[in-house]
């Protein structure tokens, strides 16, 4: 059973307002049946520091890819995983965490791939539930095991992959890395473990729109006038475009994907997690250096 | 001769502490070793310009490193709490490998941070961090004693 929607003001004005709680909204329905809260960061560590009371962890690098095969886990794996975390296909699954949200969203993303039903961010995430001195706990909920559903992935509508990318040059893209991974210029050291591409660039005619320009000073969303300004406005996208955003393994992009799909309610974007790993160390595709499309 | 042969005593222990664990308790090791990391010395504290960044840490870390006249390495390291893995990353290689000779820091493999049994807790991508930490100090070892 979904628990009711956050009907705070703010959230009125973007196109999908049901896909975002207020820290005001999850400490009022913390102890509600029905209701998940995962925390989702870039640190593994984080969750154990301490965590929103009642909240399971949720790691996109151990618990969302496959370990074998660089993909997303398939059906069974996301059904196992949610039945172990105690979320149910009926479960209002409330997501948060670090850095902006940015994992909390790839998680969000992943989950959307599984259809889950009503999976919502929690605004400002995890450094505004801190800065507000909301309660936090070490320990570590004991949910009882659910019986999810198996329900295969569905990477048709908002993923995209490399060969969709190629067909896709010249339409509008969104390349969401800071303006030095974008241009080319960050330079590689040698000696030096990188994760990255054996080439620096980005994609020809993505334009550059870093993902956290989407968020304000404390963590939450942009107004929809402040993010229309920049997706509309600045990098040019109209609503009945057909979209593609990127990063470097997916992970920002989605945060963007979240903007643009539910806030904007853009909707045709899709994500592309190969990314620059994959598009920057691909055999003949096309790079553009440099600071233009 | 595996690995383990050449890491120093100190070293071969964390990795025993952290292998002799089950799953889920080295996190808390981990976590241990995040919580129980130096804070800077006041000659450093405030002065990012004399410390060195590793960006292929996922959370900013800053690391410094000095060659005493009796050739003992001493290591120094800055980051946020917000950041508990690598600075969990930073305690292990305190821990390991602050006050031993240049040439002990200097032997020490950089695939021991694959031996530590996080790969699968932690993530592979994640650890590269910790072995870039290493690779800092050693090529900071190896400067300053060209200079």
């Amino acid at each position: 059973m979904a628990l009711p929607n956050d009907d705070a003001a703010k959230f009125g004005e973007y196109a999908h307002p049901e896909k975002l709680v207020s820290t005001d909204w999850l400490a009022a329905h913390l102890d509600d049946p029905g209701l998940v809260v995962a925390e989702s960061d870039e640190d593994v560590l984080l969750y154990e520091t301490g965590h929103i009371p009642g909240a399971v962890k949720l790691d996109w690098h151990t618990e969302l890819n496959d370990p074998d095969t660089r993909d997303y886990v398939d059906g069974q794996g996301f059904a196992r995983l949610m039945a172990d975390k105690g979320i149910s296909r009926d479960t209002t699954l409330v997501l948060y965490g670090d850095r902006n949200n940015w994992w909390a969203a790839y998680a969000l993303w992943v989950a959307t791939l599984f259809g889950h039903p009503d999976v919502r961010l929690l605004d400002g995430g995890r450094a505004k539930w801190i800065a507000e001195d909301r309660p936090l706990t070490k320990d570590v909920p004991d949910r009882p095991r659910t019986d999810y559903p198996v329900v295969e992935r569905d990477d048709s509508r908002i993923r995209a992959f490399r060969e969709q990318v190629v067909a896709h040059l010249s339409k509008p893209m969104i390349d969401v890395r800071s303006p030095g991974e974008y241009s080319g210029e960050l330079l590689h050291m040698p000696d030096y473990p990188q994760e990255g591409a054996v080439r620096g660039g980005h994609i020809p005619f993505a334009h550059n729109v870093p993902w956290a320009r989407a968020a304000a000073e404390d963590g939450t969303f942009r107004s929809r006038k402040e993010l229309q300004d920049i997706y509309e406005g600045e990098a040019g996208l109209r609503e009945a475009d057909d979209v593609i955003v990127y990063c470097r393994i997916g992970e920002r992009s989605s945060h963007t994907w979240f903007v643009l799909t539910y806030l904007l309610g853009f909707p045709d974007v899709r994500n592309y997690d190969g990314s620059w790993t994959e598009w920057g160390n691909s055999v003949r595709v096309p790079i553009k250096r440099g600071d233009q499309p | 001769m595996t690995t383990a042969d050449t890491l120093n005593p100190r070293l071969a222990e964390i990795v025993e502490d952290f292998n002799a664990m089950p799953g889920k308790e080295r996190l808390q090791l981990l976590l241990e070793f995040s919580d129980d990391l130096p804070a800077l010395p006041e000659r450093y504290a405030g002065h990012r310009d004399l410390l060195e960044q590793v960006p292929e840490c996922q959370s900013p870390l800053f690391l410094a490193v000095e060659v005493a006249p009796d050739d003992t390495v001493h290591l120094f390291f800055d980051a946020p709490p917000e950041a508990p893995t690598t600075r969990g990353f930073a305690g292990i290689l305190q821990t390991g490998l602050d006050g031993l000779p240049a040439d002990e820091v200097l032997a020490t493999p950089g695939e021991f941070t694959s031996q530590l049994g996080l790969n699968d807790l932690v993530s592979p991508l994640r650890l590269r961090g910790m072995a870039a930490m290493l690779a800092r100090i050693k090529r900071q070892i190896r400067e300053r004693r060209a200079a």
